[in-house]
């Protein structure tokens, strides 16, 4: 084994399949052999539309989704097939924030109580979690006394910059980060990814970034994912994948995105029209 | 890029209806409830009566005094003596104690077994469930009653020994409802990220899943103890308790049998009985209101444009299919009025898209429901204006405007799964607004439902009519929604953010295909969304709107190109699809090298 592993996490090959109900039905495969690499610092964007199967990877990298073939490695240790004791240990390196800000904080606990957890089932003092804590809010730029109030209290983009102070309490390596920003307003979403740059920037943290937003996993990915059924149909820097799409789906995806520009619209609706009517013939 | 961070300056109001008024603790919520409290007092006054029994009598609940026997109140007998000369009042005092501990059994009985293995099938459910829930079937499956008398047959006649019992009887009640709330928490997302951020199972139960399941329990535990005591009555009634303790159930027994000679004495334990009950059941009810539901405001009656003062404007000639102006929309709250809609005004032409875009909280969507006449019940809007081709809809009644709606005026949801009902299938639920609005037979109905389904994209339309909602896509049914939404050909049709819920490609062929019936039919066509690329694919005239009220209208040209207001500047600003893509990762930070390095 190396010493230093180039990525924080590599999957190779991944299979992950769900048991159908009925004695004699096949499971369905979500993922068909998935193949993906993250260097530290790094983001990489994995776009695609609903049931492509960009969800249920991050889920498996969370250890949440049944791997059935394959390996997912983090630093060079593989952790697809880990006990529940190990998976726990492994909380410090990789954490998540989900898409729905509403759900994904508990509503009956303080803002304040919610990001102390993790610390202190990690075994930190109570003092000193809760000195974490007022740096946590300060970092993702929510006011001190939010520790004390409840989840309803805030909007969605303040929920989310919690769930965001959540993922970041114990110093992960990697966050898994799916469809963070979808359920928020358009200003918010501008400003909430800009403090998922600012962070990395600072901390180095790489993120797996999921979502279905072309735009957004443009400006956030330094690489990009394209998945398609459960297959990665096309990889690269986001600079060549989002402007340059070899492959026919990405190319249609690019161009369904409608651009907020009534005359540039109209020319993409008509190279649309009839990328779509080659693809009938 | 990262300058700007700062400006979603936190603390700032929500928009969402009140998510900042605190409400409290539920302990507060309840005492602030007069019949929880009146319940409180009651029980209390039951609890301490019974227990301080012997410094309130000095008299003993089993010593007869024949000559007594059927003593009138006062003197030595505060509230009398029964048939055999015993004090009444200390009965009705000692025997509350057996009601109350007895009730107590049987409700700690049904938590104890009930809460561990509810949370026990409800988290880790597959074997271990199936078990359980089974069990719990079974046990519900056995008559209650038959199972009391044969336990009692079987241990002899021992109060608490049968309450226990029947707290093993109830337990499946628990384990039910336990099960079922731990069911729909575990699949809320803050427990995932509660296992993410490394929580064990036990302290995942114990932190996110038992407060959930606490308040429907605290609630069903005061109405098993109210059952409890009467069914724990009705045996002592029927001489099945233990012999020689005075009860409520065996005070009934002796005025039952004496209910010619001294009908008085049912009085006391009767009245006994009922108050304990009633308070229960009551408490009960309260707790429910406390922890479980939030308070909703008083509806009203149904909100209807009311005509404030009547228009100033000739009614519209020309062109205009809609025009509204100065619409408000209001909702009660607890200071008063909550105003979410406030003075917007629209035009909308034959032909025309107009579209209309807000953040959420803008008041896009209240708007829209407003001009169908599809608020909410509490909801009230007024207007100074609101007609459709020249006809007023303020003051419309509900006959009229349905007569409008869904014929001249249509609408297509955001949801497009929970606007089809999952018992019809989707052939009946185009067809009937057909027969309907058209006056058209089942069978001139069918063949267009079938041809508009073709219409739509749809590549089996006779697959489609004849399946229910649940075998189709998200973006099939939102083709059938708009399939619906044309067949009576309307003038004006209403689409309330029709793309949000879609992916990117089914939303350009959605767009493509409002686009081809609105020009096809000259429709007037609305288009809530807070998506300007969708704007800028299909709307002529855009109507900016913030907090309720409209801040910019322009044509889709000049609004892009030269936008006026801040705000519209603002939110043009925060889309990315003409933000820069990030450069690739230069050089790995701290630990990283690169690929080429490391060969």
């Amino acid at each position: 084994m190396n010493t230093t592993p180039a990525n924080v996490l590599e999957v190779d090959g991944l299979v992950v399949a769900y048991a159908v109900k009925g004695r004699r039905a096949q499971p369905f495969r979500a993922l068909h052999g998935v193949s993906l690499d993250i260097r530290p610092g790094e983001t990489v964007g994995l776009v695609g539309e609903s049931g492509s199967g960009k969800t249920t990877l991050g889920r498996a990298v969370l250890g949440l989704a049944p791997v059935a073939e394959g390996e997912i490695r983090y630093a060079g240790r593989v952790i697809s097939r880990l006990s529940a004791r190990e998976r726990r240990a492994l909380s410090a390196e990789i954490q998540v924030v989900f898409q729905d800000p509403y759900t994904s904080l508990n509503p009956a606990m303080t803002v304040g109580d919610i990001l102390t957890e993790p610390l202190l089932v990690s075994g930190t003092a109570r003092a000193s979690a809760e000195e974490r804590v007022r740096g946590l809010l300060d970092q993702v730029r929510l006011p001190a006394d939010a520790a004390h109030r409840l989840p309803r209290e805030f909007s969605g983009g303040q929920r989310q910059r919690v769930a965001i102070a959540r993922a970041l309490c114990r110093e992960p390596r990697l966050i898994v980060c799916d469809e963070p920003v979808s359920a928020l307003d358009l200003s918010t979403q501008a400003r909430v990814l800009e403090l998922f740059v600012e962070i990395q920037e600072r901390t180095g943290v790489a993120y797996l970034f999921i979502t279905h937003d072309l735009s957004v996993v443009r400006c956030v990915s330094h690489r990009v994912a394209v998945m398609h059924r459960g297959r990665i149909v096309e990889s690269g820097e986001a600079t060549a994948v989002t402007g340059d799409p070899r492959d026919p789906y990405t190319r249609r995806l690019m161009l369904a995105a409608p651009v907020p520009d009534p005359e540039r619209q109209r020319e993409r609706r008509e190279r649309r029209r009839s990328l779509k009517a080659a693809a009938a013939e | 890029m990262t300058h700007s961070a700062t400006r979603d300056t936190p603390g700032t109001p929500d928009s969402a209806p009140g998510t900042t008024r605190r409400r409290g603790h539920p302990l507060g919520r309840l005492l602030r409830h007069p019949m929880a409290v009146v319940c409180l007092v009651l029980l209390a006054l039951i609890v301490a009566a019974s227990v301080c029994a012997p410094l309130l009598t000095s008299a003993g609940p089993t010593r007869a005094t024949l000559a007594d026997a059927f003593a009138p109140p006062g003197g030595g007998h505060p509230l009398g003596a029964d048939s055999v000369g015993r004090d009444v009042l200390a009965r009705l005092l000692y025997g509350g104690r057996v009601s109350l501990l007895g009730g107590f059994i049987a409700v700690a009985v049904a938590l104890l077994i009930g809460v561990p293995t509810g949370l026990l099938a409800g988290y880790y459910r597959g074997r271990s469930d199936a078990v359980i829930s089974w069990l719990a079937s079974l046990v519900m499956a056995a008559p209650a009653i038959m199972v009391l008398l044969v336990s009692i047959a079987a241990i002899g006649p021992d109060t608490n020994a049968t309450m226990a019992v029947l707290g093993i009887i109830l337990a499946p009640g628990v384990f039910r409802l336990v099960r079922a709330s731990v069911t729909s928490v575990r699949e809320e997302l803050y427990v995932d990220a509660a296992r993410v951020s490394g929580l064990g199972d036990t302290r995942i139960v114990r932190r996110h899943i038992l407060p959930v399941v606490q308040a429907p329990t605290i609630v069903q535990s005061a109405q098993m103890f109210g059952v409890a005591v009467v069914i724990q009555a009705g045996i002592e009634f029927l001489g099945l308790g233990s012999a020689g303790q005075a009860s409520w159930g065996a005070m009934l027994n002796d005025a039952f049998a004496n209910l010619y000679t001294k009908p008085s004495l049912l009085v006391a334990p009767g009245l006994a009985i009922v108050i304990t009950v009633a308070a229960l059941g009551l408490l009960a009810n309260a707790l429910r209101d406390a922890l479980l539901e939030t308070g909703a405001p008083a509806a009203r009656r149904p909100g209807r444009p009311g005509a404030a003062r009547p228009s100033a404007l000739p009614a519209g000639g020309d062109d205009s299919l809609l025009a509204v102006e100065n619409l408000r929309v209001t909702y009660p709250a607890r200071d008063g009025e909550r105003t979410v809609v406030d003075g917007v005004s629209l035009t909308v032409r034959r032909g025309e898209v107009v579209g209309l875009v807000g953040e959420s909280g803008s008041g896009k969507g209240q708007t829209a429901f407003a001009i169908l006449g599809l608020l909410p019940p509490e909801g009230r809007s007024e207007a100074d204006r609101l007609s459709f081709d020249g006809r007023d809809l303020r003051g419309l009644g509900r006959k009229e405007r349905n007569a409008l709606r869904g014929c001249r005026v249509a609408y297509v949801p955001q949801e497009p799964m929970s606007n089809l009902d999952p018992a019809f299938r989707i052939g009946t639920q185009l067809i009937d607004p057909m027969r309907r609005h058209l006056k058209v037979t089942a069978r001139e109905a069918r063949e267009k439902a079938l041809g508009l389904l073709e219409r739509v994209g749809i590549a089996e339309p006779e697959r489609v009519y004849h399946a229910y909602p649940h075998q189709i896509s998200g973006g099939m049914a939102q083709r059938v929604l708009i399939a619906g939404a044309v067949s009576c050909d309307p003038d004006l049709l209403i689409a309330d953010e029709p793309t949000t819920a879609l992916d990117v490609t089914v939303q350009a062929d959605v767009l493509d295909l409002l686009r081809e019936f609105q020009q096809e039919r000259r429709m007037g066509l609305i288009l809530v969304t807070h998506n300007f690329g969708v704007v800028a694919d299909i709307c002529d005239r855009v109507v900016v709107m913030r907090t309720g009220q409209v801040v910019e209208t322009a044509p889709a040209g000049r609004l892009f190109a030269e936008p006026r207001h801040e705000y519209t500047r603002m939110l043009l600003d925060s889309t990315l699809e003409d933000a820069p893509p990030r450069a690739p990762l230069r050089q790995a930070p701290a630990t990283g090298t690169s690929l080429q390095e490391k060969v």
